[in-house]
């Protein structure tokens, strides 16, 4: 490589890329390499998290380390990793690397040569930390690390992540090589090619952009092999000069019709080269135990006794989501309620006090409220995912999934959406193809998450008697089954619907790495559980807490000073009496919701809702709804004039409800319009958290307001199915 | 030519060839699994239709559908 002058290369810090397979253990090298000191870094299109981190050598100084995504290849199909190999060769937006750190696993040595060898083939100054050495002796395997260094002619340093094990020898090996580096003379590759191969390779080279190659040769071989192998009409990479695509198809297409296949010469040569070598450092056993990898497998994947262990395992999780974190949110809703009790105290009355009180206050804690179940639900994953159960997981999930056209992987996504869809989103980052990840995202907030459920206990409390249907089965129990029911085939037709049409495409093929199991490193699993929802509180909450500010605007203004100095008038009338001016106060908030914004807005939607059964007020709660759906009784609470700060258990608010009539004397909820109003809320998006999550993780607006739309008229539609077919069947 | 379905749980053979669509069989291929590698099967779970093989030491799951492009020398 043409080296940068020794002056700009001293004045700059050294950057160290740790790139390697999937499962090798990278992350964790990385995590003990750089410690705290490290975050996730911001590319434009992808949602792929690349680490960056900071690591002290001695007299080398601060070093930049970056942890690319793992892969079995550089060569791209997706944006994510086209951002792994512009990382690596250093590419638009990314600096060279002095050095390039592959993470190989040692019990899997030939497959992670096999993108060691794309490395030195460019050139790139490497060496290979040797990770899992710790694992070897179980399965009778012996590899001879100085062997190995003699074969590729890189530094090879043997390590155990897991236990700390060569991590010293690791960072002064990083040290050393950086030293070297400045004079690096890059290894000469000779992987054998046919006269024909050689041909497409030169040709694909003379239209590889300038700023690629930079005039080396060696370079410009690797990138033209990796644009062969990569490039083709459907891909997702960004980055690539039109000139080079029509060449790679050209000779793409003329090497098909000779018969010959790119793609295996090209692999197949790399592979070839590795195994004439693999004698020389690896020896194997001539009979292989069963490892214990397979012989939990035998249980864990069992069709029987592994699906019930599995489904038990969500079951907890599921649990947990609920039970476990609802104690931390009362907590955080206790001490944003204390801070806005205090500010009530200590700020003298006026708009002011009341937006910080109810708008900034309640907004933060809205915000805040989900980060118990985010954490708890990331600690699940990253457990998972250390532990190599998740492709369990995707594995005995493939089946069902694959019917509605989806793939395993998004099971666990799915079913967290019954707590909170919030997490539930992030959670599909464990997805591998955008397409599958967009699906879930839309299907997830049809399932009956939590905050669905006061809505629901406030309806059937009201309209619906305790009794007992066949004599045993309590008529309440059973309507919130029915719920939690009817949402979940929703979500399932839902999601076999959107891939039939929107999202047709082939069921991608699976290809599925089980990866031996581990005692999870913890350190690393909570790193990754704090990144995780960092990276929501700081990108979902802006959204959020602007949603919360406006909507207390619009339940609050205009306001009408005449009014507010009449009751004023009659409260000093109440107070100098000594009676208690609670009913009179309650009136008050429902008179200034009334004629709101808000309040004209739920008159404004009365007849799109009338067909449904609703009248304005429940249109106003709807509206305040959006904020996140149990809010919907707190704002009943008020428009009904029970008071502020009522729960789905009031009495006071179940008896105004019960006594609430129309015009004409009739009553405005009867059980046909709790029916429908569930109905509404089980399929309609009224969930602003929902859609700022969607849109941090689909970058961009589109899916967000596709989500709120075809959730809406779904919503509507069902509605309307329930009431007037309650009508028509003679229902009230 | 036998497919790789062919194959019982224990049973090892070399494959002849590797086929499916590009991105698939690529992917096959970059994992090490081409035409002269040894693969063991593993396990073959009916209800799912899915496969687990060894190959180079490492465990990989496909479905049997797609496994139907993947064929076997023949036994020995």
């Amino acid at each position: 490589m043409s080296a940068p002058a020794a002056s700009t290369r001293a004045e700059r810090r050294a950057r160290v890329v740790i790139a390697g397979n999937p499962n090798t253990g990278k992350t964790t090298v990385f995590n003990r390499l750089t410690g705290a000191h490290q975050k996730v870094g911001n590319y434009a299109g992808v949602t792929v998290e690349i680490h960056e981190g900071r690591l002290a050598l001695g007299r080398r100084g601060q070093v930049d380390l970056l942890d690319v995504p793992g892969a079995y290849s550089l060569s791209a199909r997706s944006r994510e990793e086209e951002l792994a190999i512009q990382a690596i060769a250093g590419l638009e937006p990314f600096e060279s690397p002095d050095l390039v750190v592959v993470v190989a696993d040692a019990t899997q040595i030939s497959r992670n040569l096999y993108f060691v060898l794309q490395v030195l083939e460019l050139g790139l100054p490497c060496m290979i930390a040797l990770n899992m050495t710790d694992m070897l002796g179980e399965r009778g395997l012996v590899v001879d690390a100085r062997a190995l260094e003699r074969e590729l002619g890189v530094r090879v340093v043997e390590t155990a992540a897991t236990s700390g094990k060569g991590i010293d020898a690791l960072l002064a090996a990083i040290g050393s090589e950086l030293e070297r580096s400045a004079e690096y003379e890059p290894r000469r590759l000779a992987i054998p090619e046919s006269p024909e191969l050689a041909e497409d390779v030169h040709l694909v080279s003379k239209a590889l952009p300038a700023a690629w190659s930079r005039g080396n040769r060696q370079r410009e071989r690797a990138l033209a092999l990796w644009a062969l192998l990569s490039l083709e009409e459907h891909d997702e990479l960004v980055d690539i000069p039109q000139a080079l695509r029509v060449c790679v198809n050209e000779r793409r297409e003329l090497a098909a019709k000779s018969g010959r296949s790119i793609d295996t010469e090209i692999i197949q040569g790399r592979y070839s080269w590795i195994d004439s070598r693999l004698p020389q450092f690896l020896h194997q056993p001539q009979h292989k135990p069963r490892s214990r990898t397979e012989r939990i497998d035998s249980l864990l994947l069992n069709p029987v006794a592994g699906f019930a262990l599995f489904l038990l395992l969500m079951g907890v999780v599921f649990q947990s989501l609920f039970t476990w974190a609802s104690p931390m949110m009362s907590v955080i809703e206790g001490v944003f309620d204390w801070l806005a009790g205090w500010m009530r105290a200590a700020i003298p009355a006026g708009i002011g006090r009341d937006f910080l009180t109810e708008g900034l206050v309640a907004g933060v804690g809205s915000v805040l409220v989900f980060l118990p179940q985010i954490l708890l639900l990331f600690l699940f994953i990253g457990l998972m995912e250390d532990t190599g159960y998740m492709a369990r997981a995707a594995f005995l999930m493939d089946r069902v999934m694959r019917s509605i056209g989806l793939s395993g992987r998004a099971f666990v996504p799915m079913i967290s959406g019954y707590a909170c869809a919030v997490p539930a989103i992030l959670a599909t980052r464990t997805m591998e193809r955008q397409r599958d990840r967009t699906l879930t995202m839309l299907v997830i907030p049809l399932m009956t998450c939590s905050a669905r459920l006061p809505v629901y206990a406030l309806m059937i409390g009201a309209l619906f008697p305790p009794s007992e249907v066949f004599g045993f089965v309590p008529v309440q129990g059973l309507l919130m089954v029915g719920m939690y029911l009817f949402s979940t085939i929703m979500a399932l037709v839902a999601a076999a619907v959107l891939s039939r049409t929107l999202f047709k495409a082939r069921t991608p093929p699976l290809i599925l790495e089980m990866p031996p199991y581990r005692i999870p490193h913890w350190p690393s699993v909570l790193r990754m559980m704090w990144q995780r929802s960092r990276a929501f509180l700081e990108q979902a909450g802006g959204v959020i807490l602007a949603c919360t500010v406006v909507l207390w605007v619009l339940l609050n203004f205009p306001r009408d000073e005449q009014r507010a100095a009449s009751f004023e008038s009659q409260r000093q009338a109440l107070v100098a009496q000594g009676l208690p001016h609670d009913e009179l106060d309650a009136r008050e908030s429902a008179e200034n919701m009334r004629t709101s914004w808000g309040g004209r807005l739920g008159h404004a939607i009365e007849p799109t809702l009338a067909p449904l059964g609703f009248d304005w007020k429940i249109g106003i709660g709807l509206v305040g709804a959006f904020a996140a759906r149990e809010v919907f009784v707190t704002t009943m609470g008020v428009v009904y004039g029970a008071g502020d700060g009522v729960n789905e258990e009031s009495s006071t608010l179940r008896g105004k409800i019960k006594a609430e009539s129309r015009a004409d004397g009739k009553p405005v909820y009867t059980p046909l319009v709790g029916l429908s109003l569930m109905v509404f809320f089980a399929l309609a998006c009224q969930c602003m958290s929902t859609l700022a999550a969607v849109k941090r993780e689909t970058q961009g607006w589109k899916w967000p307001v596709f989500m709120f739309a075809y959730m809406g008229v779904l919503a509507w539609v069902a509605s309307f199915a329930v009431f007037q077919g309650g009508r028509a069947l003679g229902f009230e | 030519m036998r497919p790789l379905s062919e194959l019982r749980p224990g049973d090892r053979a070399r494959l002849t060839r590797v086929g499916g669509e590009r991105g698939f069989r690529r992917r096959l291929m970059e994992m090490g699994i081409l035409p002269g590698t040894e693969v063991r099967l593993v396990r073959s779970v009916g209800i799912g239709d899915l496969i687990e093989l060894e190959v180079r030491g490492a465990y990989i799951s496909l479905r049997l559908s797609e496994a139907q492009s993947l064929f076997l020398e023949p036994p020995r």
